[in-house]
């Protein structure tokens, strides 16, 4: 076992927490915690740059007995599938960190600490190799995020953390069901590597897959458990609004990826069409619903709807290009949609408000402010040179490679994003100049542009020379491919 | 012959890409602003003819700069076919760097620096995809060209620039991200490349013939720059745009990227033998037909010169797809050098209804009579790009509608030897009129004649791309040898 990147890279934001305690003054709470997150992404990108793309071996592990007595252990580590997403998520709390900078101006303290503490459970979710460590991680994850929408959310903020609440409880208690089923089935053991290489029966396969749908499929959110989500958008403040759709959403994905394909690959082959189904149903309502917003937040959080379809739609295609596409395009998802949430919060603060009808011409008072909002808006569309393109055609490709009609089906979903994307943009930034009453909103500040830049830098990058990242993900999507093929299917 | 190496069809694309720049930079000082696209169109120009040499004997210039996805390249490609498109676009984009500045001066237009800005980020896109070495790189560069010319279209601001303006990014965009993204997704999944290759990427072992079908017209619909009906209406509708834009872009790089895609995909993703063994071409060369025909017949009710105009490129962006489908190789030919006969006098035509508009600020066929008498250098060029576009020798048209006759009785279709002939006279009908009424109608009472004249920076451009339509009925042998090239 080599040096602790790991959980470095984890206790790096806990122990800044700890560290915020006994901070006094809004702003060294805020420059302490942007440090904090700058220091973690440092470490993720070394954690990258060390990353042996050849092997599909979990690389950089670490396992140390927690609760011997029951199996548990403390055990670490990423391969292709979680890497990216550990640097996802200190990209986007350093954003994070930015976009409350003056947005959060009550509780700064509380309110970064629990951002920081979010951060630490969601990378230890990302790299956790024990079903026990990751299930503590994703169901403490709930207690910073009910609180940061809960307590600095908006209007509805109660009623929004409420619902987010309890529609991820009720998730998170058939994920435990699920759980302890499968310790005992599996040969009473949390080692999630040791799961993977279980062949359960089917009935078990079955009913485990739906305890882990419920419970991901709530995450995602996939159609119809998507209903929190649109609240929990509006309400939270910006950094939580980027949490929610860069990180989170994701985790459901992951969850099929670590759970459900390596560890019932029998019940996945089985179920797939109808997954498929269900995704391409979210990628077109998820659309239609965007379609129907004048809330530029509610656009939006409809979009992710939309989009994480597309996510699970390759997942379920269950080939090497639906894999990877959905993977990169999980990756795309959060620049992206982060992004966006964060353009929405820059322009919230101006104006207080976000209702699409009440702008016009923003791009005569803010250029820089509108022109990064083109390239955000036409990289959530999918345009060709933008990130989300090369996911959305490796998708598609999967998609129409395992089931046509549904591949079909998210085109139109796609068309539908073009519809509603390019229309909000030529509502707010296009036309006569007009904004809400109040002072002319400023155009972005460099603390804003800092925080802009490096997405769009990913944007482009990924859209032309997604070469880097494919290697990351190809190694484990194939190998993860085999053994759901081969032990799938050999029962 | 193996390929020549060189990084030249970048730095065509990006000679345009940098006058963008400097143009937003130069915001402040116009003069020097205005300077940077006549010689960006020049560099253009001479950087896309020092590729001529190689391509004229029968070779490429290639660049290939990284892997995007497994079976996909960032990669250029200065080819017969994409020489042709290259080559018009660079040329006229010389003339209509000046006719421009002649004509957003004169009209004292707003936000300059957009127009000429997206005007040479929309050359940097057009020779962008002509150079395309694959249909990943094309796309990037259509949807560019989508993308930056949506400020010109919408350049007026006011009620009818932002009707216009969003049919044109709704049909643009909506066929791209329907019909053109599902041939993508699809061509790579039975493919597992998007590279263009000499005799097609795809065969017909790949997959079953109703699914290559499919993607066919996927192709056809998705690239809407083409205006094969019924997704012609955006074009029309761009006409709200001012009329350096229409020229240029809406007569020659927009649309003929629509149509080069098109070619692309027949002879370089399908290829000839497969669009024949489905059937495809008769299919196709009927409904484009269809277009030609009924968008003449549209030509002929308007009384707009610019949407007469429109609808004409409509019908004769159709005879390109026509003389490709025909699968001929005289048809082929064809097609191809009406890519560059069809540029030469409708942009023509387009500068001197922006010349008229200039000098008399009028807009319809019906208030221009004897208009001639005043603007004889206008109205003289436009009778006689008016004749090519008929298909009068000695004119760029004829030589065209000549291979494209003899294509369609070569491969046996008379069909289509009476939809030529049947176009020709509509061509005729609405295009001789003009003329007639400009330099034989009698101006209506009260009109002084004082104020009508032409204005030089507008009027020398449109007389070199008139007598560049004569030139290229001459000597046609330019064009001719790429056309063959391709159809080699």
């Amino acid at each position: 076992m080599g040096f602790p990147l790991l959980s470095l890279i984890i206790l790096t934001p806990a122990a800044g927490a700890a560290v915020l305690i006994f901070l006094r003054g809004d702003d060294a709470v805020r420059w302490t915690a942007l440090g904090v997150t700058l220091v973690d992404l440092a470490l993720t990108v070394v954690l990258l740059a060390g990353f042996d793309t050849a092997t599909h071996e979990m690389q950089f592990t670490e396992a140390r007995p927690w609760v011997p007595a029951l199996g548990i252990t403390y055990a670490l580590g990423v391969d292709g599938i979680s890497a990216l997403f550990v640097f996802l998520t200190a990209l986007l709390g350093s954003v994070s960190v930015l976009a409350s900078w003056v947005a959060i101006d009550r509780r700064v303290k509380a309110f970064m600490i629990s951002l920081l503490a979010m951060q630490a459970l969601m990378l230890g979710v990302f790299s956790a190799l024990d079903m026990f460590l990751f299930y503590v991680c994703w169901e403490a994850m709930l207690i910073p995020m009910y609180l940061i929408i809960g307590v600095w959310g908006g209007e509805g903020r109660v009623y929004a953390a409420f619902k987010f609440f309890l529609y991820t409880l009720a998730g998170s208690l058939l994920f435990l069901v699920g759980v302890i089923v499968l310790y005992f089935q599996g040969g009473e053991t949390f080692d999630m590597l040791a799961l993977m290489q279980q062949d359960l029966p089917f009935e078990v396969q079955s009913w485990l897959f739906f305890a882990f749908l419920v419970a991901f499929a709530v995450k995602v959110p996939m159609v119809p458990v998507h209903t929190w989500l649109p609240d929990a958008h509006v309400q939270a403040p910006t950094a939580g609004s980027i949490i929610l759709a860069g990180v989170l959403l994701k985790m459901g994905a992951y969850g099929f990826l670590r759970f459900s394909l390596p560890m019932l690959p029998e019940a996945t082959l089985y179920y797939s069409t109808l997954m498929l189904a269900i995704s391409a149903l979210a990628i077109v309502y998820g659309g239609f619903l965007a379609l129907a917003q004048d809330d530029l937040k509610k656009l939006v959080a409809y979009s992710s709807i939309s989009h994480m379809g597309f996510v699970t739609l390759g997942i379920f295609a269950l080939n090497a290009r639906g894999l990877e596409g959905s993977i990169l395009q999980m990756f795309n998802h959060g620049i992206t949609t982060g992004a966006l949430f964060l353009f929405v919060g820059l322009i919230y603060e101006r104006t207080h408000t976000r209702s699409i009808a009440e702008y016009g011409g923003l791009m005569k008072v803010a250029p820089v402010y509108t022109a990064f909002l083109a390239l955000f808006t036409l990289s959530s569309m999918a345009l060709p040179g933008t990130n989300a393109f090369v996911g959305e055609l490796l998708v598609l490709s999967g998609a129409f490679g395992a089931n046509l009609a549904f591949g079909a089906v998210a085109i139109l979903g796609a068309t539908l994003s073009a519809a509603y994307l390019l229309g909000m943009y030529r509502k707010v930034a296009l036309g006569p100049i007009r904004v809400h009453a109040g002072p002319t909103p400023r155009d972005v500040n460099a603390r804003e542009l800092a925080a802009i830049l490096p997405l769009a830098a990913f944007v482009l990058w990924v859209g032309l020379y997604p070469k880097p990242f494919l290697d990351i993900i190809d190694t484990s999507v194939t190998h993860l491919l085999v053994e759901v093929q081969s032990r799938g299917r050999s029962q | 012959m193996d390929p020549v190496l060189s990084i030249r069809p970048l730095i065509a694309i990006a000679i345009a890409g940098l006058a963008a720049l400097a143009i937003l930079v130069l915001h402040k000082r116009e003069k020097l602003r205005d300077l940077v696209s006549p010689v960006a169109a020049l560099a253009m120009f001479v950087t896309v003819m020092s590729m001529a040499p190689t391509v004229l004997s029968g070779g490429t210039v290639e660049l290939r700069l990284f892997e995007i996805l497994p079976g996909v390249d960032f990669a250029f490609r200065a080819d017969a076919l994409g020489m042709v498109f290259a080559t018009v676009s660079s040329l006229l984009w010389i003339m209509a760097a000046f006719y421009s500045i002649g004509y957003m001066r004169h009209l004292h237009e707003h936000a300059q620096t957009r127009f000429f800005a997206c005007f040479a980020t929309s050359l940097a896109a057009a020779v962008g995809g002509a150079f395309a070495a694959n249909l990943f790189t094309l796309v990037i560069f259509y949807e560019l060209l989508s993308l930056v010319t949506y400020p010109l279209v919408y350049h007026h601001e006011d009620e009818e620039a932002w009707k216009g303006s969003r049919k044109y990014l709704v049909y643009l965009m909506g066929a791209s991200k329907s019909a053109l993204l599902a041939a993508l997704a699809l061509t790579y999944q039975i493919a597992g490349s998007l590279d263009f290759l000499a005799g097609g990427l795809l065969s017909a072992d790949d997959a079953s013939a109703a699914l290559l079908t499919v993607v066919y017209f996927c192709y056809l619909f998705g690239f809407a720059k083409a205006a094969v009906m019924p997704l012609h209406a955006w074009l029309p509708a761009a006409m709200v745009a001012p009329t350096p834009v229409s020229a240029l872009l809406h007569a020659v790089a927009v649309v003929k990227m629509g149509v080069f895609c098109v070619l692309r995909v027949v002879f370089h993703v399908f290829g000839v033998g497969l669009v024949g063994e489905l059937g495809l071409g008769i299919a196709t060369a009927y409904l484009v037909s269809f277009t030609i025909v009924v968008a003449s017949v549209y030509a002929l009710t308007r009384d707009d010169l610019k949407a007469r105009l429109a609808y004409s490129t409509v019908s004769q962006l159709s005879y390109i797809v026509l003389g490709a489908v025909l699968l001929s190789p005289i048809a082929i030919t064809g097609g191809i050098i009406h890519i560059a006969a069809h540029a030469f006098s409708k942009i023509t035509l387009f500068f001197c209804a922006g010349s008229i508009y200039c000098a008399s600020g009028k807009r319809n066929i019906s208030d221009m009579a004897g208009i001639g008498r005043r603007l004889p250098w206008t109205m003289g060029a436009f009778f006689v790009a008016s004749l090519s576009m008929i298909g009068v020798p000695p004119t760029a048209g004829f030589v065209s509608k000549w291979y494209l006759a003899q294509g369609s009785v070569q491969a046996g279709e008379m069909a289509f030897l009476a939809v030529l002939l049947v176009s020709s006279v509509l061509n005729a009908a609405y295009f001789l009129p003009v003329s007639y009424v400009a330099f034989f109608g009698e101006a209506a009472a009260g009109e002084g004649s004082a104020r009508v004249r032409e204005i030089p920076l507008v009027t020398i451009p449109l007389v070199v791309t008139a007598i560049l339509s004569v030139l290229m009925g001459i000597f046609p042998g330019y064009f001719l040898t790429l056309a063959e090239g391709v159809v080699r």
